[in-house]
């Protein structure tokens, strides 16, 4: 069956349908991954978007059990130059097609995705629309200019209920504003004790968790879209060590006063450098990002810049000057992409840990035992 | 970091001769690796032994050293020019193993010279077995299981704890002799017991088998801050048990997700972190198709084939930027020079598909094991890129010159069933389009990949294609519609029409190749051209280097310049080396200096003229008509330039010419005069040069007649040959006919040359001529008698025994047929003098495999003068004058190397059929010297005194007493079997008998293998069958690394440089009172 991607600058590639039927509108974006696009179709931060990969035949190694990093996809569509479908590997359980018809989500093969990507990167991303109906180009594009692009992805990607993955280490909350399952894949593996909480969950109620530290997830979307998040990251600043991923990033900075912009085209895919600037060390690393934290407004705040894209130089890892916490703008739990990036979640627990010997000097029991007698002889008058 | 300001002058090795395992590739890295040092100042000191090199060209280095890689030679450089550090790495295993010895010598240590990029110790534990495997072990790495033992009861243990099937590795024995895998302990016990006794210290590895797993490599990079990527990774289509040189390889790799891409990458980081590496590194797997495990199979701590691969299929200079983290620079503060933006420390991301498939000699050696297994057998490769794997896999196949341009092979239907299982079983190089073949019977993929062990995914893709031409063939008109998916699988339109021929008959339309091509102009399918850019069009890219594929959009634009396209002389083969890139690459420098835009289509990725630094524009593209025509289409370049690719752009100068493309330099007439046997004929007749006797046959009792008439020995070859492929002199009516019956399909289309066998000397001269002036460089003469191919005979400039009579000859008729041949380039012509007088053999119209060698002796820049030349220069107004250039005051010898020992059952005996693959140069004062230099630099190794083995043939006694004399009176033990053992006694001279083959043990094998002799002298007695004694003693010579001589003339070369090189050639004067 045929298929059809119009761009919202007119540009128009037809070719063959290899999901489900429909039409979806989304903001076009490419991600140059050579593998990983079953990481990447269910990587909650795409959700509303159009995702082309760059690497034309995708599908080789089929879709398995394993390797999604939410339990659906939320993109709006997916392009590639050619399906393969017919796929090998040994973990291989269906087919790329089948996945996107599952879950109704449009696809295209058979474009020149080379040619997409230079567009997006000549011109930024841009809004798209991908269909496989036979609609007029100018009834495309009326649906393209009266729909606006969804600003609401992290409530539609978070989880609805709080629940937690139990381990004998450190509790952790993770804060989901779409989170990747690799994050908490990597924490587990440490042994921490998680609880996942709704993006939407306040200070007061994570509070009530007693945790030994916060993560701040990843996720889809402008961070400016979700204020309540910025307020929650700013009530808890100090209070626990914090480390955040990417949106978790970007949404610190606020809480911290600094401002976040829009890039061109973003950062999509495993090869990107970013420059440690206390060791200068240079490490590969797996993007996902539109946004990022404009360099200018991190002056005259309390944060450190920490790390820097060796290529473009926008900033990639930030830490509180005075308080336990530390973001980036790149995904440590990779899935898709290298794995030379887990250290900071051992940096991360490291610093729970500090935190813990600093802040606790006297035994937790202590604390507890005067608290409670407090009330005893409150109770008593 | 920035730059070690400690280092000022840095010493470069290079790779030595090209053999089988190691060709242009390490040219392309050093002439990457010298151009990046100059680029930060640095005075270059280089030393490599191969002249047909750009690399040694005088601009690449600051100091260049054609001189023999060997421990006395390179001392002798270091200590005259006291380099502060030493680049190892970019050499090959030459270069690697160069700078162990020196290391060890305390040589460097002596003379304060620092290893650069990789320390001895990190060579060490890569290339050492068990320390290897130790540092794997430390590194929590898996390395398939494996034990030594000395018993086949230990082996036998051994097997029983690990599980069949194993691999038996007989220690110290040359090419794997006696081991192999075995499935059972019968199998077992025999190999075993076999291996032990051929081993010198009588051991076996005995290791767990992984033959059938799938085979990754990764390119790594690595700098001094610890900073590691990953250029590229690479999937063999074949499993594990073929040599990664001799497998069909793609980048990047398919059917590993994610999470084994990254398992496997996170491996070479640790391994390329251990051992301390700055700079490049490859490192190769074994991935279980059914699971996670793997196994690390080898570490390559340097530049390697692989990674001059990975960079052209990326467009990331690996060698360049291993040059650069030597001196200290680090990865994040390189310019990746493709972008000229971002920096070197990213991992480049692929948006097509890369395939390379590798160029075995086997049509050149039809005697040769064609089975790959361990052993590389390929001399090159050819490397494609296409958006999908049928299109690059389809341009791969036709970049091969092999007669195949899609995945059907001539004969392949005849095969029997079983034939083709079996061979299907154990692969050899055609097991490509016997996977297809089985296709077309229709067998199921699941049966194929029982037998190959191929993944489904690549025998899916074959079985596509295979089905597609089905599509081809039936449908009722051709439509765009399927025109258009066959050329995005990559058909051929000659694919196509044939196709069509096949399923609609010859009468249909679009059964024509032209006939399609026509159509698809018309329906406007055309090819785009897409750039590689290390970043999947992330980024902004400058890189000039394209690659076809049939998409919407054409990202090539124009500049408006006056263009010339070079076609590239393709994969390097026995015949088509090294030398023709070299030439290449200086016509694109000469058009460029002469403000032209210079564009080059070429497909091997091991080569200088493929790195797009070299041309304005890089088309990585067959070289083949419809191929080169897009390009031409889009270029629309002022001319296409065919003289220097060789065979290969002179074969297509017809098809471009008649396709009303303009041929720049030497016409096509005057191409088609020198190569049809009847127009050049005729062309030496009417200028009264004189030429062997000889005709044209086209049966084979009209054979039989003109070898009767010319007489006894003759020369016999098919018309229209390269490199004296198939070419032999026989010496009797039964040898002419066994001639016929085994090597040539005679037939009026294919006629056979027979001509007059002249037992004389060989000279060669290559000329430049502008239409007016004819420059002579230079004239070569040979050591070995014609009958030797020029290209495996020593070369001599200047000539040492030519009389000026003779020279005046040569030069003379160079300069008539120069000038009647309207030549405009260059043109080599191959001379036999006889009795005084000069003979014309061949006129080659064209850059020769001589041009980069007397380029460097005579300083004549010769493929820049036929360049300019070519575009319309007069060499007047250069200051060249007509007739010879003057003589150099030194000697220069070029010696042919062989690649015998990774041919087996090739007969290593020298003829008219060329077989080295590659050439080293030796100069100096003296003839003796410089040829003692060449043959030191080709790897023989000349002792001072020792035994000699001579089993000479009947015609060759009265000759070869005079040699072997020589060789008695200056000390040397003779040994020799019956016959020649009587010769030598009665001629007075001490002789050791030794037993023939037949006779009892020790015999003469024995004794070559056991390394009591340290030359061979045998001479060739008929009969090509590999049963003959001669033939098993010359492979005995070959496989123990026993000097072979197989002409006298070589013989007596060796024993005259012998005599000079002493005090005296007499015996040492007695005192006598």
């Amino acid at each position: 069956m045929q298929a059809r991607l119009l761009l919202e600058d007119g540009t128009l590639f037809t070719g063959q349908s290899i999901g489900a039927d429909g039409a979806s509108i989304g903001e076009v974006v490419f991600n140059t991954g050579i593998t990983g696009y079953q990481e990447v179709l269910s990587d909650p931060s795409y959700c509303g978007q159009i995702v082309t990969m760059t690497f034309p035949m995708i599908g080789n190694y089929g879709i398995n059990r394993d390797d999604f990093e939410s339990v659906r996809p939320y993109i709006h569509g997916f392009v590639v130059r050619r399906h393969e479908d017919i796929p090998s590997n040994w973990r291989a359980q269906y087919t790329l097609g089948h996945l996107l018809k599952e879950y109704g989500i449009v696809g295209i093969s058979e474009i020149d995705t080379r040619m997409l990507t230079r567009i997006l990167r000549q011109h930024g991303t841009m809004k798209g629309i991908l269909t496989t109906g036979n609609e007029r180009i100018e009834e495309l594009r009326e649906r393209m200019s009266v729909t606006p692009l969804l600003r609401d992805q992290v409530a539609r990607t978070s989880t609805k209920q709080l629940f937690s993955s139990p381990g004998n280490g450190e509790r952790v909350v993770l804060i989901d504003y779409g989170a990747k399952s690799g994050i908490l894949r990597e924490l587990t593996e440490r042994g921490c004790d998680v609880v996942v909480v709704p993006q939407d969950t306040t200070a007061e109620e994570i509070r009530r968790l007693h945790p030994d530290g916060i993560q701040l997830s990843n996720g889809p979307g402008d961070p400016k879209d979700v204020p309540h998040a910025v307020e929650t990251i700013r009530q808890l600043l100090g209070e626990y060590p914090i480390f955040g991923i990417c949106l978790g990033h970007q949404l610190f900075a606020l809480a911290c006063g600094a401002d976040t912009e829009k890039l061109k085209f973003g950062h999509r895919g495993g090869n990107h450098p970013v420059k440690e600037l206390e060791s200068g060390r240079c490490y590969i690393t797996s993007q996902n990002h539109g946004y990022t934290v404009k360099e200018d407004s991190v002056r005259g705040t309390e944060l450190e810049v920490t790390h820097i894209n060796n290529n473009d130089k926008t900033i990639e890892g930030l830490k509180h000057k005075k308080y336990p916490a530390f973001t980036v703008q790149y995904h440590p739990e990779a899935a898709p992409g290298p794995f030379d990036n887990s250290y900071l979640f051992d940096r991360f627990l490291e610093m729970i840990r500090e935190h813990k010997k600093n802040n606790l000097e006297r035994p937790r029991q202590a604390q507890l035992a005067q608290a409670l007698r407090g009330e005893l002889q409150y109770a008593q008058k | 970091m920035p730059k070690n300001k400690d280092l000022k002058k840095i010493l470069v090795i290079g790779s030595g001769p090209i053999v089988i395992g190691q060709a242009a590739e390490f040219d392309y890295a050093g002439t990457q690796a010298c151009q990046a040092l100059k680029e930060e100042g640095l005075e270059v000191v280089l030393i490599n032994s191969n002249p047909a090199t750009i690399m040694t060209d005088t601009n690449m280095a600051d100091k260049v050293y054609i001189e023999p890689i060997n421990l006395e030679f390179v001392s002798q450089i270091i200590r005259q020019e006291r380099p502060d550090g030493l680049l190892p790495t970019l050499g090959g295993q030459t270069g690697l193993n160069m700078a162990v010895e020196l290391a060890r010598a305390g040589v460097l240590e002596q003379e304060g010279v620092k290893l650069l990029g990789t320390q001895l110790s990190a060579i060490e534990r890569a290339e050492d077995r068990d320390l290897f495997r130790e540092l794997m072990r430390q590194l929590d790495q898996p390395v398939p299981e494996s034990d030594i033992v000395t018993t086949v009861e230990g082996a036998v243990d051994f097997a029983n704890r690990i599980g069949y099937p194993v691999i038996v590795r007989p220690a110290y024995t040359l090419g794997g002799t006696g081991g192999g895998i075995v499935a059972n302990e019968e199998e077992l016990r025999e190999t075993v017991a076999n291996g032990i006794r051929y081993s010198p210290i009588g051991q076996c590895l005995i290791e767990k088998s992984i033959a059938g797993m799938k085979e990754v490599e990764y390119e790594v990079m690595r700098d001094a801050n610890d900073n590691c990527i990953v250029v590229c990774n690479m999937e063999n289509l074949d499993p594990v048990g073929v040599h990664t040189g001799d497998s069909i390889v793609v980048a990047p790799s398919q059917t590993l997700s994610d999470r084994e891409y990254q398992m496997l990458r996170s491996a070479s980081l640790k391994i390329i972190r251990a051992l301390n590496i700055e700079g490049g590194c490859n490192v190769q797997f074994a991935l279980d198709p059914q699971s996670y495990q793997y196994y690390v199979i080898e570490v390559n701590p340097r530049v390697s084939r692989s990674s001059a691969l990975a960079s052209k299929a990326t467009g990331y200079p690996i060698a360049k930027m291993a040059a650069k983290i030597a001196v200290g620079y680090t990865l994040d503060e390189i310019v990746n020079p493709v972008t000229g933006q971002t920096y070197a420390c990213f991992e480049p991301t692929l948006d097509y598909i890369v395939s390379k498939i590798p160029r075995w000699p086997f049509d050149k050696f039809t005697d040769a094991n064609r089975k790959l297994g361990t052993q590389m057998k390929a001399t090159g490769e050819v490397m494609a890129i296409g958006r999908t794997f049928e299109e690059s896999i389809h341009k791969a196949v036709r970049s091969l010159e092999i007669g195949v341009h899609r995945l059907l092979l001539k004969g392949a239907d005849e095969l029997g069933d079983e034939t083709l299982k079996i061979r299907l079983a154990k692969p050899d190089d055609e097991r490509l389009f016997l996977v297809a073949e089985a296709f077309r019977r229709g067998w199921e993929l699941q049966l194929i990949q029982d037998i190959t062990s191929i993944d489904w995914w690549f025998l899916d893709k074959i079985e596509r294609i295979v089905a597609f031409e089905d599509v081809i063939r039936r449908e009722p008109g051709l439509t765009i519609e399927t025109l258009y998916k066959a050329k995005r699988m990559g058909f051929t339109d000659r694919a196509i029409a044939e196709l069509r021929r096949e399923g609609q008959g010859a009468s249909a339309p679009h059964t024509a190749e032209i006939d399609v091509r026509e159509y698809r102009l018309q329906q406007g399918v055309k090819p785009v051209y897409k750039m590689v850019d290390t970043c999947a069009a992330e980024f902004e890219a400058t890189t000039p280097y394209y690659y076809s594929t049939y998409e919407t959009e054409n990202e090539v634009t124009e500049s408006g310049k006056q263009k010339v396209i070079v076609l590239g002389s393709g994969p390097i083969r026995i015949g088509q080396g090294i030398e023709f890139d070299y030439s290449t690459v200086h016509a694109v420098w000469a058009l460029r200096n002469a403000g032209y835009e210079a564009v080059i289509i070429n497909n091997n990725p091991e080569t200088v003229s493929t790195d797009f630094n070299t041309s304005d524009r890089l088309y990585f593209e067959p070289l083949f008509f419809e191929d080169v025509m897009n390009v031409i289409e889009q270029e629309q370049p002022i001319g296409v330039i065919v003289q220097f690719g060789g065979q290969t752009a002179i074969n297509l100068a017809a098809p471009l010419a008649k396709a009303g493309v303009r041929i720049l330099g030497t016409a096509l007439e005057s191409i088609d005069e020198a190569e049809d046997r009847k127009k050049f004929e005729a062309l030496l007749r009417k200028l009264n040069i004189p030429q062997p006797k000889g005709s044209t046959v086209t049966s084979v009792d009209e054979a039989v007649g003109t070898a009767r008439e010319l007489g006894y020995p003759v020369l016999v070859r098919p018309s229209y040959v390269l490199g004296g492929r198939a070419m032999e002199i026989v010496y009797s009516d039964e040898e002419l006919l066994n001639y016929m019956k085994v090597a040539v399909k005679i037939n009026p289309e294919h006629p056979v040359l027979i001509d007059r066998y002249m037992l004389g000397k060989e000279i060669e001269v290559d000329a430049i001529c502008d239409g007016e002036t004819v420059l002579i460089p230079g004239i070569m003469e040979h050591v070995e008698r014609a009958g030797v191919h020029s290209g495996d005979s020593i070369a001599v400039y200047p000539p040492q025994t030519l009389s000026e009579d003779v020279k005046r000859q040569a030069i003379d008729i160079t300069t008539r047929i120069a000038k009647e041949l309207r030549t405009i380039g260059l043109v080599n012509i191959q001379f036999v003098v006889f009795d005084e007088q000069v003979y014309v053999i061949e006129v080659n119209p064209r850059s020769s495999r001589t041009v980069p060698f007397l380029s460097k002796v005579t300083n004549v820049p010769m493929a820049n003068l036929a360049t300019q030349a070519i575009l319309g220069v007069k060499l007047a107004d250069l200051g060249y004058k007509e007739g010879l250039w003057p003589e150099d005051e030194f000697v220069s010898v070029k010696v042919p190397v062989f690649s015998f020992a990774k041919l087996r059952r090739v007969d290593p005996t020298l003829t008219p059929e060329m077989k080295s693959t590659g050439e080293v140069m030796g100069r100096d004062r003296h003839f003796a010297k410089a040829l003692f230099k060449g043959l030191v630099g080709s790897g023989m190794k000349i002792p001072q005194s020792g035994s000699i083995i001579a089993t000479i043939a009947d015609k060759d006694k009265e000759e070869a007493l005079e040699i072997l004399r020589g060789f008695y009176n200056l000390g040397y033990k003779l040994m020799a079997t019956g016959g020649t053992a009587e010769l030598l006694e009665k001629a007075g001279m001490r002789v050791k008998r030794v037993n023939k083959l037949s006779e009892a043990s020790p015999n003469i094998l024995d004794l070559i293998r056991t390394g009591e002799a340290q030359f061979v002298i045998n001479t060739l007695t008929k009969g090509k069958t590999p049963e003959r004694d001669g033939f098993r003693i010359r492979r005995e010579a070959v496989e123990n690394g026993v000097v072979c001589l197989t002409s006298l003339d070589t013989a007596r070369a060796l024993m005259n440089m012998l005599q000079s090189l002493r005090f005296s050639s007499e015996a040492m004067p007695v005192l006598q009172a």
